[in-house]
């Protein structure tokens, strides 16, 4: 079992800081870092791999320190979200030479190969990948010596839908054999298909810990707005201000639209099809405005 | 100390790509001149000398030594690919310590072998010349190589530095200003080379014993040093 433990670290660059006093622990199983850009993400999985000093706190992975410790590298499978990988080498010998850094032979890295269904193009250089391809080649030079501990930055960046599916049965599997991964991410519907357990991480911040349900709830249950414009708009906000969905509505008429305001979005969406049909009202635009990952992450911070 | 994966690593980036051809060009340039000096002038003890400490030690070494010495770490320093060696259980001095010996043979072959073939065909090796220079390219290759690997491990922009370093510091303060050449690898090589040809056509102003020391102690101390630097690289992320 491996547990990688962040206790109080904090890390600023002159004075910006980046990661402020977060304390979480990363154990079995796979957890997502999630977070918008620029929250620190990137920096604190640099600590978690041992890449960046953190300026105060530690980081120890089973008790160990990570910072400075080379030996820890027989634990940890890191996969950066940076391209840059040996451009002049094909797949096959860039996973090799990572086995043999590892003091491993051909054999894992024909194995790690086959884990990250990539044989079939080993021997092309890498420089003529495409970016999945990529990032299978770097999975696969992660977990050339079957580490205990998988760190991924933005894996899912600029895949293609059927190339996200492979690497998250893959990371599933990862899971589910007892090993410790963790991803980061930007986008909600990643963390939430793929991770058992969530950490959220805004402006530098530990926001939010825990089960990607109760988070989801608090995510889903906050208060949302819509604009919507209908064929009259004053006897849908008279319909819709009756059922206790909606907590306030605003007729603008600037805009010549309504601004809803549901508190029970479940409710809410069944809700608004339903009264514009029984009183022969035709609904011309539904959006909602505040969906910016933005106002998701604020609201998280603020409950 | 030599792990030999990451010096195929290391070979196969500095002589692949562009850096190969800039590599070669300054060597068939020396050899073309010599070609053509020889062809004009003929054989003269006094000019394959001038040609060899002007054009092959004074410029020629040191320019490969900054190809070589800062390509072998610091492109992968900057485009982040390091991390695939920093995450593996190797000592960081061993990653330094073969990049190190890599450096030292490229610059080596790209500079010591064609000032020897240089030599050769300026004089015949008359008066002993062409080894003696040589014998000055391949111990300043070692102290340039250390040098410049040193700055690729600290400075992003150590081309720039290290150009500056062997064309302003070694070529023009060496022959300006006194007291900088008790201070330059090429004098140092030079006291060697002396002490090889004899006589007086190959001459330096440091001693031989003090020419000695500072260049393994440059040696040592820049290697040791980029060992520990690397140590505690850091990777900053995208963001």
């Amino acid at each position: 079992m491996t547990t990688l433990s962040i206790d109080h670290v904090s890390r600023w660059f002159g004075n910006v800081v980046a990661v402020n006093d977060i304390t979480m622990t990363v154990g079995p199983g796979v957890t997502g870092l999630l977070g918008p850009n620029g929250a620190g993400k990137s920096t604190l999985i640099n600590m978690m791999g041992g890449f960046l000093a953190p300026s105060t706190g530690t980081v120890t992975l089973d008790g160990q320190q990570v910072w400075r410790n080379e030996d820890i590298y027989r634990h940890i499978g890191v996969v950066p979200e940076r391209e840059a990988m040996y451009d002049f080498l094909t797949g096959r010998e860039f996973v090799v030479a990572n086995a043999e850094l590892h003091g491993l032979g051909a054999k894992a890295a024909q194995k790690a190969l086959a884990t990250v269904e990539m044989e079939y193009a080993q021997d092309r250089k890498i420089s003529t990948y495409s970016k999945g391809m990529r990032q299978r080649v770097k999975m696969a030079s992660a977990l050339v010596h079957d580490p205990s501990l998988l760190l991924l930055d933005e894996p899912f960046n600029g895949m293609d839908p059927r190339q996200r599916m492979q690497l998250m049965d893959l990371l599933r599997r990862m899971g589910d054999e007892g090993r410790t991964v963790l991803f980061s991410s930007h986008i909600l519907e990643e963390v939430e298909q793929l991770a058992w357990h969530i950490e959220v991480v805004v402006a530098g911040r530990h926001a939010a810990s825990g089960d990607f349900r109760k988070i989801r709830r608090l995510m889903t249950d906050r208060p949302h707005r819509y604009l919507v414009r209908s064929s009259d708009d004053r006897a849908l906000a008279a319909a819709l201000i009756a059922d206790s969905s909606t907590s306030g509505i605003e007729v603008d008429l600037a805009e010549g639209a309504l601004r809803v305001q549901a508190v029970d979005f479940g409710r809410f969406t069944a809700l608004l099809p339903k009264v514009a049909r029984d009183n022969g009202i035709r609904l011309l635009t539904v959006s909602p405005s505040d969906e910016s990952l933005e106002s998701v992450f604020s609201y998280l911070v603020a409950a | 100390m030599y792990d030999p994966t990451v010096a195929r690593l290391t070979y196969r980036a500095l002589l692949g790509r562009r850096r190969a051809l800039i590599l070669g060009a300054l060597p068939l340039l020396l050899i073309a001149i010599s070609v053509v000096v020889r062809g004009l002038a003929g054989a003269d003890d006094q000019t394959a000398s001038d040609l060899l400490g002007g054009l092959a030690l004074a410029t020629m070494v040191p320019i490969i030594g900054v190809i070589a010495g800062t390509g072998a770490i610091g492109p992968e320093i900057d485009d982040g690919s390091v991390v695939y060696l920093l995450s593996k259980p190797l000592k960081r001095p061993t990653i330094i310590f073969t990049k190190l010996i890599v450096a030292i043979a490229v610059t080596m072959v790209f500079s010591a072998l064609p000032t020897l073939i240089a030599g050769f065909i300026l004089n015949g090796n008359g008066q002993q010349i062409a080894v003696a220079y040589t014998v000055a390219a391949l111990v300043s290759s070692i102290a340039y190589a250390a040098l410049f690997l040193l700055l690729g491990t600290v400075s992003r922009h150590a081309v720039v530095f290290g150009l500056v370093y062997a064309l302003v510091w070694e070529a023009l303060f060496g022959s300006l200003v006194p007291g900088a050449r008790t201070l330059s690898v090429q004098q140092w090589s030079l006291a060697v080379a002396h002490k090889v040809a004899g006589g007086d056509l190959v001459t330096s102003d440091v001693g031989l014993t003090t020419a000695t020391v500072l260049l393994i102690a440059v040696t040592v101390l820049a290697t040791w040093y980029a060992g520990q630097k690397l140590r505690s690289l850091t990777l900053a992320g995208e963001e």
